[in-house]
This record gives structure tokens, C-alpha cells and sequence, in this order.
């Protein structure tokens, strides 16, 4: 492409100097040329690029109305004939950094055009568009604003003229989950004794496959009345209603299943199924109990010792899950229990 | 399993029958193995019923 790029720049109503948080709640809108920060920005592309619009939203206005605020900002860019969207940097301000994902994503898709998003690696928009959105990790500090939008400027130009992007620590940008082919210099043998002689002389090595990262999480409190308490049972054990008629996936699992259990006594091996690819089920399906204790929750919920038992299992088959749906199942699980009013859960596992 | 847990951030793991019968134990008469099982869930209601730390 020889002509020079055609780039819209997105701000929130801060950066496009409309006002602070008590301006929240302004409507999309547009000016043309640069803004603010996209003064910097335009001195980033030099001569091969032009912000040729500012578009801007509040933030607050965004974050309530995001289906209606992303149609009027499309709008608006449409006008200028884009090849590019540069959003933010949003650095560490949350509704900002999601504005700035989803006005990336929604760029791309209906706009047919290249974008680049800028933000903390830390801050929400970036778990939840970096792997649809090239964002460029800005840190949290403001005082980079300027060498985040120019390495922003110099990714829009290498998307837009079809150049090839190197790797994300290259280009400083959020790892998006891509893996892609590549030779090396010495085979797997070599690099793994290479990797081992450097950690016994403490020199440093990096692993080429990074450790899954598991959030860290608070624990609940402690149920102060368990008498009055409302216990649920949940299994990744792969326990499903005879047949499995919601083909539940024995291993990979994807989603979790619900089986309902007000006034059921006892788990009857004939209506219960095991399925999971991850362990020998027969025991669990001579006597699902083994599996999940509704025998003796019903016993105890008789008792007095318990209050109640949740209505509902929660099922799902835990062989081979990969982190990111196992999180998903698992707050959804735990979304469905909280809003109906769950104090503890025991939750058995294979 | 209780090593897996901790490393995924459970906080309170009761230590079960087996990864084949978490709940169970096949070699105990029908009432003994309920009786097992009554005895694991109480103490995985007792670790509910207290405060923890991370």
C-alpha cells in the first residue's frame, strides 16, 4: 500500500479532553483529526499514516449501553473510510480497557479493518479480548503513553500492509494463545540439556511452554449455622442420568449438566451413568454413591445436622480439561449455586 | 488427589476413598462402606464450618 494509512484513534471522554469522571455518562461522538494523545500518535506514524478522526465515548456511557455505543462509534469511523483503529492506550482503568477491546473486536468484524488496542495486561478488557485483539501492553503507568502509542503506530502499519508480526514479547503485545510452527536451530534433545546446564550453574533459561497460571482465590468464609445450611453436591466425575441424554463429553469437557434431585431419596444405579474417559468407572456405576453421597446427605439433612440439599447436582466429566473451560464450567457452576442461595458445596472428584 | 487441589487453589480437600470411588470403599460391607462415607462427609462439613487461611 502506497498511500498514506487512513487511522481513527478511540478515547474515552478523558483523553478526548471532554472532561473527567463527572463526563462519564457523553455520548459517542467524533472530531476530526487528532486528539490529546493522538497528537503523539500521529507524530508516531510520520509520514505513513494520518489520524484522520478522534472518536470518543464516557466511559460510563459505554459500559451501559455498549451494544448502542459501539453501533454509533462504527458510524462515526465508517464516515472517515479507515484502514485502521487505534484504541486507548487504557492502561490500568477498567470500563476504558473493555471500551477499547470491544471497539477493537467490533472494528474488525464489521469494519472489515485492522486494530490495535492498548492496555494494562492486568486490566479486564485485556481477559476478555486479547485473543480476538492485538492489545499493546501499556502498563499501568500513564508516563508511557508515548512509547506505547508509537509501538501501537508501528503494529497498525505492519497489520495494515500485510507484514509479517513477530511474537508478542517482540512486539509488546498480550500473548493471544496462538502457537505457530517455527524452526529451531537444534533439536529438543539439545535445548532441554542446554535448559538443565544453565539451571545447576544458575544462569537464566526460559521454558518454552509456560505454566498454566491459576488464579489465586479468596476463600469462602466458614458456615457459622450448618444446621440451617444448604449443601450442594458437585462432581467431575462424569455422573449423568442413565443413556446421557445430554451427551455430556466423557473427557474435554466443554460444559457441565444438571441433574435434578428434589425428593429423589437415592441415586438408583439403573437411572445413573457414569461416563469419563479419565478413570475405571465401574465402581462408580454399581453404586453411584461412591460417587456423589446423596445417601448420606439425605440422611443427614434428616438428622438435623444439615439443613437442606441443594436440588440440583452439577455435573460435569473433569478428564483432560483444559484450564481456561474448566474455569468457565466452574463459574458457571458456581454462578447457578450462589444465586440460589448455596452455603457450601462438597464437590467430589475422581 | 490432594496435592492437584491444592495446586489449583482449593482450600479445604478431604482426602477421599480412592480416584475410583471417591466416596465409596468397595471392599466394606454395603453398610460399613455407608458408614465410611457418613464419616468423610461429616469431617468435609466440619472443614466448611471453619475459617481458612490462604
Amino acid at each position: 500500500m502506497d498511500e498514506k494509512i487512513r487511522a481513527v484513534h478511540y478515547l474515552n471522554q478523558f483523553f478526548a479532553q471532554i472532561g473527567g469522571e463527572d463526563k462519564g455518562g457523553v455520548a459517542p461522538g467524533v472530531k476530526e483529526g487528532p486528539v490529546g494523545p493522538g497528537r503523539a500518535l500521529q507524530q508516531a506514524f510520520g509520514g505513513d499514516g494520518e489520524v484522520v478522526a478522534t472518536v470518543f465515548c464516557g466511559d460510563n456511557y459505554f459500559a451501559e449501553h455498549q451494544e448502542k455505543a459501539v453501533e454509533e462509534l462504527l458510524e462515526h469511523m465508517a464516515r472517515f473510510k479507515p484502514h485502521l483503529l487505534i484504541a486507548g492506550p487504557a492502561f490500568e482503568s477498567g470500563r476504558y480497557g473493555v471500551a477499547c477491546g470491544a471497539i477493537s473486536r467490533a472494528a474488525q468484524e464489521r469494519l472489515r479493518i485492522h486494530a490495535v488496542a492498548g492496555m494494562d495486561k492486568d486490566n479486564a478488557g485485556s481477559a476478555l479480548y486479547r485473543k480476538s485483539v492485538y492489545i499493546m501492553d501499556s502498563s499501568k503507568s500513564v508516563l508511557h503513553m508515548l512509547p506505547i502509542l508509537s509501538r501501537m503506530a508501528a503494529l497498525g502499519l505492519k497489520l495494515v500492509r500485510g507484514a509479517p508480526v513477530g511474537k508478542p514479547e517482540a512486539e509488546g503485545y498480550i500473548p493471544r494463545g496462538i502457537k505457530r510452527n517455527e524452526f529451531a536451530a537444534k533439536p529438543p534433545a539439545e535445548r532441554a540439556v542446554d535448559m538443565l546446564l544453565a539451571k545447576i550453574q544458575g544462569a537464566p533459561f526460559k521454558s518454552e511452554i509456560p505454566a498454566p497460571q491459576f488464579q489465586h482465590i479468596k476463600p469462602a468464609g466458614a458456615i457459622r449455622a450448618l444446621s440451617s445450611a444448604v449443601i450442594a453436591l458437585v462432581t467431575d466425575g462424569g455422573l449423568v442420568p442413565e443413556g446421557n441424554p445430554e451427551r455430556m463429553e466423557p473427557g474435554r469437557p466443554t460444559r457441565f449438566a444438571v441433574i435434578p434431585i428434589e425428593g429423589v431419596d437415592r441415586l438408583d444405579a439403573k437411572e445413573f451413568d457414569v461416563v469419563h474417559s479419565g478413570y475405571d468407572t465401574a465402581l462408580a456405576n454399581q453404586d453411584p454413591h461412591r460417587l456423589v453421597p446423596l445417601d448420606v446427605m439425605r440422611q443427614l439433612e434428616r438428622d438435623g445436622v444439615i439443613g437442606k440439599v441443594h436440588e440440583f447436582i452439577h455435573t460435569t466429566g473433569g478428564a483432560h480439561a483444559a484450564v481456561e473451560n474448566a474455569t468457565h464450567i466452574g463459574a458457571g457452576i458456581a454462578g447457578r449455586l450462589k444465586s440460589a442461595g448455596v452455603d457450601g458445596v462438597i464437590l467430589t472428584s475422581t | 488427589m490432594i496435592p492437584v487441589a491444592k495446586e489449583v487453589g482449593s482450600l479445604r480437600a478431604i482426602a477421599s476413598g480412592g480416584i475410583v470411588s471417591p466416596t465409596g470403599n468397595p471392599e466394606l460391607s454395603p453398610d460399613k462402606e455407608k458408614e465410611f462415607r457418613r464419616d468423610l462427609i461429616l469431617r468435609a462439613l466440619q472443614s466448611l464450618q471453619e475459617e481458612v487461611c490462604e
